[in-house]
């Protein structure tokens, strides 16, 4: 059971199987294989056999489109109409949303099927699934080791195949770090491309939803979905969305592809950097011409990031205060006992972390030399890619420094955690484009090549991605579960 | 003891007068059941985001175009961050750094003949908060959200103010204003239009500002008044005791016309002001500005000034008759009908409308004799069917709602005398009944003259027409011999 999106569509057309079958065998491979690997919250049975008996009458009647009847998960950020969208936060175990988010709508539109919801680092703050609610997930490649974070639920549930594909969101590696972790391909595309709408709000200038899936082609056909202008959503922009398979099978000769020293120096897992290598050669066989340039101010954002994203999210978590929805502490004394208790049980550490470092960040007398520097910075990383994007036309580099670690191994240290998303913050500090893609393995585990775009050119990166996946097969190896 | 000048500034928030709130689409109409006008955004419930409501921007520049202030061509909104449970974001979308609207100014008119020019700092956007309900719901509190998301224009005035009655002055100035462009209602009673003011004193001369309080609760130009004459009163009989005035929030207590401490600003919230990352800054361009500036319509100040030039009304008139939009509008309306009577329909508006209304506290919209009515009534003295004295009567028939004037004066025989040999005869009847009153007059007594005019008007109920009366009296007093 390892068929791609492009498979089912082609199954479901042909009436080798129905919608419910396969529904069926996902949710029955989900029970089998959930218990050890957790990457489901919740588990939409009976809403998804639902949505595949009224796909499969679609199919019957000769309307269906692309994804109609194709099962898919989705991140536990993603607000779903009925179903309980908990964010992996206690704080929202008993949340159940009054509204469907942009991109449920638009899966539901298609006529897509929803698995159910996949675990998460608790609001998307983490890099190795370890702070959720729900406990930890497990690398379907190595169960001892973390998926990646924070999508890692989406990502581990369509490594071992329990979803087809998955969506993600990312705000500083959140699609591409569990994707290269997990032996998966994953696209995060430009700000404002994905509506933000209904996607619980973590980092509001840096948050942008995505797919995770089994190959370029896949993500090609659930971005295709995803994509486009939302009135509900200031930030997102108005521009066209173009035919993301059309452009997929382009020739990429003479093309060029840089590769920033930055990314390749100190910190750098050896094995890692082989694997690296190996696959910049396959793009140079491809044709591709391989430049080296240089993005000096890489360096600044694990800083300028932990002050942009820690002062967004103290304010944007300030509305969970156990007033209106979400968990409320058993009978407050008063105001300030019912804001205190509510939020200092319903946060996991990490959280409370970031909410404390944003809000120092964003205090009087702080505000300038942290926040408004920080801002300052990010122009500065901004300009960096505006240059290298002036001579080359893809940026090749690593995904993280080594490959997925053991649990636990990191938990203890945020520092060294947080340096986990060295190589993928930049770009959502930029608001950039990138990827992951299968390229190889080291010590048994999947190593992730990244591969950045210009704004708005997520047709080239799924050209360049999908050219690679024609040479290669890293990306159709799969764990092999027991 | 020193001589005390009072500095005050004024902040004051009018909720603009659109169909749905400044982030969502919910509705903003006042009453409804609680919690029913708030929707997902409204309640800040997870992943929702705000998208401006264009329709506030305009009236915002509208305001600003007004009083003639910068417009801020790239303005932010900006997240002031506080928990409170009718604020379900815990934070405020606000303008902080850069408002919508800089710099301005006002004049205003404290008394007749004094002119002051008052400095508006700044104006911005930002959304009202929800309401919290503490007297319905023993031991708890209740939340209704329905406020929550009202677009208000925060007006912020310069400490340009010296007594209450300039603060009053200004906060009416404003009012005006923005019931004039028609984008608040301007009801104080149900929260639309509210005033904070920060007030401070200082010994006369000096240049420092002393320390401010900054009163709130006030929903009433008569409880702004007393409020601040209250607090300056408050602070001149502390700092005169050897005390000081601390930093603080007072609140208002109309029933017991007192302010009372409602938390000291060092106790106070740092808001954690930052640019909201959801929406984009607001670009208004000068084509915006002057497209705006083309759909205002006439101002208070261009009205007065019409009127003085065009209409011949004094400084004094022109002002009152501005003083609230539907005020300007009653005179407008009333002028359609005898453009010719605008002195007179002025010298009733202001004169015994503004009484009888004051007497049955009605605003001008509500009166019971409309524009047409008035003007109606104002004809029939000019044509001369009444006499000024009999319109009075008239009038206060109108009022009690008997009709039209051409009605009552019908109805209750009210036509004037004219007839030339009715009044002789009166006269005649007169003359021959007060032969001593006769006699004083032609002893060269005038004044008895007004003793035969009032008995004769008495005679005629009042119809007899007065000019008629006295022209022929004295050629009769002077004739018959």
């Amino acid at each position: 059971m390892t068929r791609s999106i492009t498979q089912i569509q082609q199954g479901l057309a042909d009436g080798q199987f129905s919608s419910v079958e396969i529904t069926q065998e996902y949710l029955t491979k989900i029970g089998s294989f959930n218990d050890t690997i957790n990457c489901f919250i919740t588990i939409t049975d009976e809403l998804a056999l639902q949505q595949a008996q009224a796909a499969d009458a679609i199919i019957a009647a000769g309307k269906a489109r692309p994804l109609t009847g194709v099962p898919l998960a989705h991140k536990d950020i993603f607000c779903t109409d009925g179903v309980k969208t908990s964010c992996a936060s206690k704080i929202l175990d008993n949340f159940i949303a009054p509204y469907d988010a942009t991109v449920i709508e638009k899966f539901n539109q298609a006529g897509a099927v929803m698995l159910g919801k996949t675990n998460m680092d608790e609001f998307a703050m983490g890099s190795s699934n370890e702070n959720s609610y729900y406990g930890p997930v497990a690398n379907p490649w190595d169960f001892e080791r973390v998926p990646g974070g924070s999508s890692g639920g989406s990502a581990a549930a369509v490594a071992a195949r329990l979803a087809p594909a998955a969506t993600g969101t990312d705000t500083g590696g959140s699609i591409r770090q569990p994707a290269a972790l997990c032996g998966i391909s994953g696209i995060k595309p430009t700000y404002g491309r994905v509506s933000r709408y209904g996607m619980i709000a973590f980092a509001s200038s840096l948050d942008q939803g995505g797919a995770l899936a089994q190959s370029a082609q896949d993500c090609a056909i659930l971005l295709q979905t995803m994509a486009g202008f939302d009135a509900r959503d200031s930030t997102s922009i108005d521009t066209p969305v173009p035919d993301y398979s059309a452009h997929i099978n382009q020739d990429i000769k003479g093309l060029k592809i840089g590769l920033p020293e930055e990314y390749f120096g100190e910190g750098l897992d050896a094995d890692v950097a082989r694997v690296i290598g190996t696959a910049i050669e396959a793009y140079r066989k491809l044709g591709a011409e391989i430049v080296d340039i240089k993005l000096p101010n890489l360096k600044l954002s694990i800083p300028v990031y932990y002050v942009v994203a820690c002062a967004e999210c103290s304010s944007n978590l300030s509305r969970f205060d156990g007033v209106r929805f979400g968990h409320r502490c058993a009978d407050p004394i008063d105001l300030e006992d019912l804001y205190k208790r509510s939020r200092g049980e319903g946060f996991g550490d990490e959280v409370k972390r970031r909410i404390m470092i944003g809000t120092y960040a964003l205090s009087a007398g702080y505000y300038d030399a942290y926040y408004l520097k920080a801002q300052q910075l990010r122009r500065l990383i901004k300009q960096d890619y505006e240059k290298a994007f002036a001579e080359v036309d893809v940026i090749a580099c690593p995904v993280t420094p080594e490959v997925a670690f053991k649990h636990g191994d990191k938990s203890d240290d945020p520092v060294s955690m947080y340096l986990q998303d060295i190589y993928t913050i930049a770009l959502n500090l930029a608001g950039l484009p990138g990827m992951s893609i299968p390229a190889g393995f080291s010590q048994g585990m999947p190593v992730g090549l990244q591969l950045i775009a210009n704004y708005f050119e997520e047709s080239r990166l799924l050209n360049f991605a999908h050219q690679y996946q024609q040479v290669t097969d890293w990306h159709l190896q799969v764990p092999e579960l027991k | 003891m020193a001589t005390w000048e009072t500095v005050i500034g004024l902040e004051i928030h009018a909720q603009l007068a659109t169909s749905s709130k400044i982030f969502s689409g919910a509705s903003t109409a006042f009453g409804a059941q609680a919690n029913t006008q708030a929707c997902a955004v409204d309640l800040g419930l997870p992943g929702v985001l705000p998208v401006l409501n264009a329709e506030a921007v305009t009236m915002a520049v509208k305001f600003g175009v007004a009083i003639n202030a910068e417009i801020t061509r790239k303005s932010v909104f900006a997240r002031k961050n506080y928990f409170y449970p009718d604020l379900p974001k815990g934070y405020q979308i606000s303008q902080f750094e850069l408002p919508i609207v800089g710099r301005g100014k006002l004049s205003i008119s404290p008394e007749e003949g004094v002119s002051k020019t008052i400095g508006i700092t700044r104006a911005h956007l930002e959304e009202d908060a929800g309401k919290s309900l503490h007297e319905e719901f023993p031991g708890k509190t209740g939340i209704d959200l329905n406020r929550a998301g009202t677009p208000l224009l925060e007006i912020v005035s310069e400490p340009d103010l010296r007594s209450a009655r300039e603060a009053v002055t200004y906060a009416r100035k404003i009012h005006s204003l923005v019931r004039f462009l028609d984008i608040c209602d301007g009801n104080m009673q149900e929260g639309s239009f509210r005033c904070d003011a920060n007030v401070s004193i200082r010994p006369l001369g000096q240049v420092e500002l002393g320390t401010r309080t900054e009163l709130k609760n006030i929903n009433s130009f008569r409880f702004l008044e007393r409020a601040i004459n209250y607090e300056i009163e408050r602070q001149i009989d502390l700092v005169e005791d050897g005390g000081q005035v601390t930093l603080e929030t007072r609140l208002y207590d109309a029933d017991k016309n007192e302010t009372r401490s409602m938390r000291s600003k060092e106790e106070a919230n740092d808001y954690r002001y930052f640019p909201d990352p959801d929406l984009l800054p607001v670009e208004i361009t000068d084509d915006d500005i002057d497209r705006i500036r083309r759909s205002l319509p006439e101002l208070p100040e261009q009205k007065r000034g019409r009127y003085i030039d065009s209409l011949g009304l004094s400084d004094y008139i022109a002002e009152l008759l501005t003083g609230s939009r539907e005020i300007a509008e009653y005179f407008e309306q009333a002028l359609l009908q005898g453009p010719e009577l605008a002195h007179h329909l002025a010298n009733w508006i202001v004169g015994d409308l503004t009484g009888a209304l004051n007497r049955s506290d009605l605003e001008i919209q509500d009166s019971p004799v409309t524009p047409g009515m008035l003007s109606g009534l104002l004809l029939r003295i000019a044509d001369n069917t009444i006499s000024g004295k009999i319109a009075k009567q008239v009038f206060e028939a109108m009022w009690r709602g008997e009709g039209s004037a051409d009605e009552i004066i019908e109805a209750r025989g009210l036509k004037q005398i004219t007839d030339s040999g009715a009044i002789e005869s009166l006269i005649d009847e007169v003359i021959a009944a007060n032969p001593d009153q006769v006699g004083q007059f032609r002893a060269g007594k005038e004044k008895v003259l007004g003793f035969f005019v009032g008995q004769i008007m008495k005679q005629s109920k009042g119809k007899a027409n007065p000019g008629q009366v006295n022209q022929r009296l004295r050629d009769k007093l002077k004739g018959a011999s």
